[in-house]
């Protein structure tokens, strides 16, 4: 008998993405009443160019063909859609598929941005790229990409984020970028910004700013959107291929919002509820915390409105997450104003429920999330266990856990704790 | 030089009368509350003494635009437990002992956005101040703050900086009051100064455009260096360098000797400027 070539299974290999920019903010960059360009006035020339140069750009065949062709041949999007079986059987309830975005070159989807915005500078002409980092994986990725168009690469990072993600700083000092610890304020992500900002004032002529997430003045937060935009957009097409139609429930985890806007806008017209999971920490009601829009208020910081973890007074305060890149007292504008016009449900899961997850995800399936993302999978979960089988949750897992190993074995009692 | 556009009778009335004496207005930058409440207002006294106009920072936390020296006013302040209150209560405390000193608020976007911009406004007229300079509203996101600025007869300040092209020196004087405060570079409050006769044309060419007096700072830390912005500007401000003093002194006593001797310094400095 003769085996007949399986001409019905076939490799997904082409996928077909949206170029339309869906939901603009207005001309100033205003997604509702939050965003804008709440900037010094000598960076207002540098972001309008960048504004100009984006727009441009985008209009450009050329331009999202060697984006797209970088996408699929060097970060090997699109990253698969996994139906995870067996959590989803030990969990209960709805259906889980998983959207591997761990599987992205460099271990996150960061790099779907800083290809888009690397591509961007070398466009603009610029030398050199500069960033600011939280956990390490934006500074990761922004350092492969400068290494890749033979850029000058310098990373801003607070002081205790350097200390806790050690060996994404080794990375990214052998893909040849200059890491820079920055001492001030709390000495974290919001300090690295600041910092950052502060050197890109007095560089902007030659220097472009990759910004790592969907905030920031006016046109960072639409342009991150924009280029994470395929995590949802494959998505969306997986899903439909393998079950036959959207899910019920979308999720991802909120520390800016870039993973968060990339997996969740392309549903945004779709009816598909769609969840933000903050960082709770040590609990909501701990004050120990990274959720802003669960727990903060509008307010202005890093050149947008939006919400932020402040006092009374408008000063902003320290934050606490087990994971570095939650670690931020403030969202992306397209995200407070999604939430008050009541298209984005909001969640949050503490330390304990992230890393509970995280071990649960890595023996049932054999995947080891990052500590971000097991956020998202702890309240996808959550939502799941209280769902039909015949209902599908989507729960982005924004990167993997190699980063966060030493975090985990210190939490599990396998090494000692030192810090 | 214009007065066309100057809300503040104050503020008129001394840019009136360093043209009269054909020198340029010193502008002196402090951060209320730094190092504490008590040695912020000797400091603040000292320095009013020998200025036109006094800018009063407001403590904040993330102060984005400025370097090292006045990142670090903010945080001694702050760590002293200064309160937006104080800034309100060292402005009145100033404004009683110098009736016709200029003074301008300073700072960041979302202290006042936290109180609300109606209830700064009023509270800082009531305090005694002439204007506000808000670095992070510029005139495009202006909308939020304006009109409170102007109901209680405040200068809106804004900033210009090397790299504003015309159409936003032309937005400065269409948005903006009381004066134009031109960031002579491209960097953070403190740096280095760039070449002179860059930041000479560049404040002629702003003056061409309209009618506000042009006032000119970041980065003047010697009397030298004062008296050459002096010669083509309607004021020099110096703040990093009266900051720095704080951190580097020892006692009250000292501090106040030091602030207040480095500010006669460019007193006269300018004064002599032609």
């Amino acid at each position: 008998m003769s085996t007949s070539r399986p001409d019905d299974i076939r490799l997904q290999s082409d996928m077909h993405y949206n170029l339309n920019i869906e939901h603009m903010p207005d001309a100033g960059g205003h997604f509702g009443r939050f965003g804008g360009r709440f900037a010094a006035e000598t960076l207002m020339r540098p972001l309008k160019e960048i504004e100009d140069a984006f727009f441009e750009a985008w209009s450009d065949p050329t331009f999202h063909a060697e984006r797209i062709d970088l996408l699929k041949n060097y970060v090997g999007r699109a990253t698969p859609l996994y139906h995870a079986k067996r959590l989803s059987r030990e969990n209960g309830g709805a259906r889980i598929y998983l959207k591997r975005e761990d599987l992205n070159h460099t271990g996150a989807h960061k790099i779907n941005n800083t290809i888009g915005q690397g591509l961007l500078a070398r466009r603009m002409g610029k030398k050199k790229v500069l960033a600011e980092t939280g956990a390490g994986q934006h500074g990761v990725a922004t350092a492969t990409v400068a290494a890749l168009f033979g850029m000058q690469c310098d990373i801003y990072m607070g002081r205790e984020d350097v200390e806790r993600q050690m060996p994404n700083v080794l990375r990214m000092r052998l893909l040849g970028a200059n890491v820079i610890p920055v001492n001030s304020g709390t000495a974290t992500l919001k300090d690295a910004v600041n910092e950052a900002l502060r050197n890109w004032v007095a560089s902007c002529e030659d220097t472009f700013y990759i910004f790592g997430t969907a905030a920031g003045p006016h046109p960072f937060p639409l342009m991150v959107r924009q280029f994470h935009a395929v995590i949802g957009q494959e998505a969306r097409a997986q899903i439909i291929e393998q079950a036959g139609r959207l899910p019920d429930v979308a999720v991802a985890c909120v520390g800016g919002g870039s993973n968060a806007m990339g997996m969740l806008h392309p549903f945004r017209d779709d009816p598909v509820k769609l969840v933000a999971v903050e960082a709770a920490g040590h609990g909501l009601e701990s004050g120990e915390h990274a959720a802003s829009l669960a727990a903060g208020k509008p307010g202005i910081l890093h050149g947008n409105l939006t919400y932020l973890l402040e006092d009374i007074e408008g000063q902003i305060q320290g934050t606490h997450s087990i994971s570095a890149g939650l670690d931020y007292p403030g969202v992306g504008p397209e995200l407070a104003d999604m939430l008050e016009t009541k298209r984005l449900t909001l969640d949050a899961a503490t330390d304990d429920e992230a890393l509970a997850s995280l071990q649960l995800l890595t023996r049932t399936e054999g995947i080891i999330p990052a500590l971000e993302s097991s956020h998202a999978l702890a309240a996808g979960l959550r939502i799941a266990g209280s769902m039909n089988q015949d209902e599908i949750v989507a729960i982005n897992l924004s990167g993997r856990g190699d980063k966060d190993m030493n975090t985990v074995f210190k939490y599990l009692g396998w090494v000692e704790n030192t810090s | 030089m214009s007065e066309a556009n100057i809300r503040s009778p104050r503020l008129r009335e001394v840019f009136r009368r360093c043209h009269s004496e054909d020198r340029s207005a010193l502008i002196g930058y402090l951060t209320a509350g730094d190092p504490d409440r008590e040695t912020s207002l000797t400091l603040l006294q000292a320095l009013a003494a020998q200025t036109d106009i006094l800018e009063i920072g407001m403590p904040f936390s993330d102060p984005m635009a400025d370097g090292p020296v006045i990142q670090a006013a903010s945080e001694r302040a702050l760590a002293a437990g200064a309160h937006t209150e104080d800034v309100f209560t060292l402005t009145r405390a100033v404004r009683e002992a110098h009736p016709d000193l200029g003074i301008v608020l300073m700072g960041y976007a979302n202290i006042p956005y936290a109180m609300g911009f109606d209830a700064f406004a009023k509270k800082a007229k009531e305090s005694g101040a002439d204007g506000a300079l808000l670095v992070d509203i510029p005139p495009e996101e202006g909308a939020i703050c304006d009109d409170a600025l102007a109901a209680h007869d405040l200068d809106r300040i804004l900033l210009l900086s090397p790299t504003s092209p015309d159409e936003r020196i032309h937005l400065a004087y269409a948005k903006g009051s009381g004066f134009i405060y031109y960031v002579s570079l491209t960097g953070i409050t403190g740096a280095d100064m760039g070449d002179m006769s860059e930041i000479r044309d560049k404040v002629m060419h702003i003056k061409e455009l309209g009618n506000l007096p042009v006032c000119v700072g970041f980065g003047i830390k010697t009397p030298a260096q004062a008296a050459q912005v002096a010669a083509f500007s309607d004021g020099v401000v110096v703040g990093s360098h009266f900051v720095a003093q704080i951190a580097n002194a020892t006692n009250t006593c000292g501090i106040c000797d030091s602030v207040s001797s480095s500010a006669e310094e460019m007193r006269q400095a300018i004064a002599a400027a032609t």
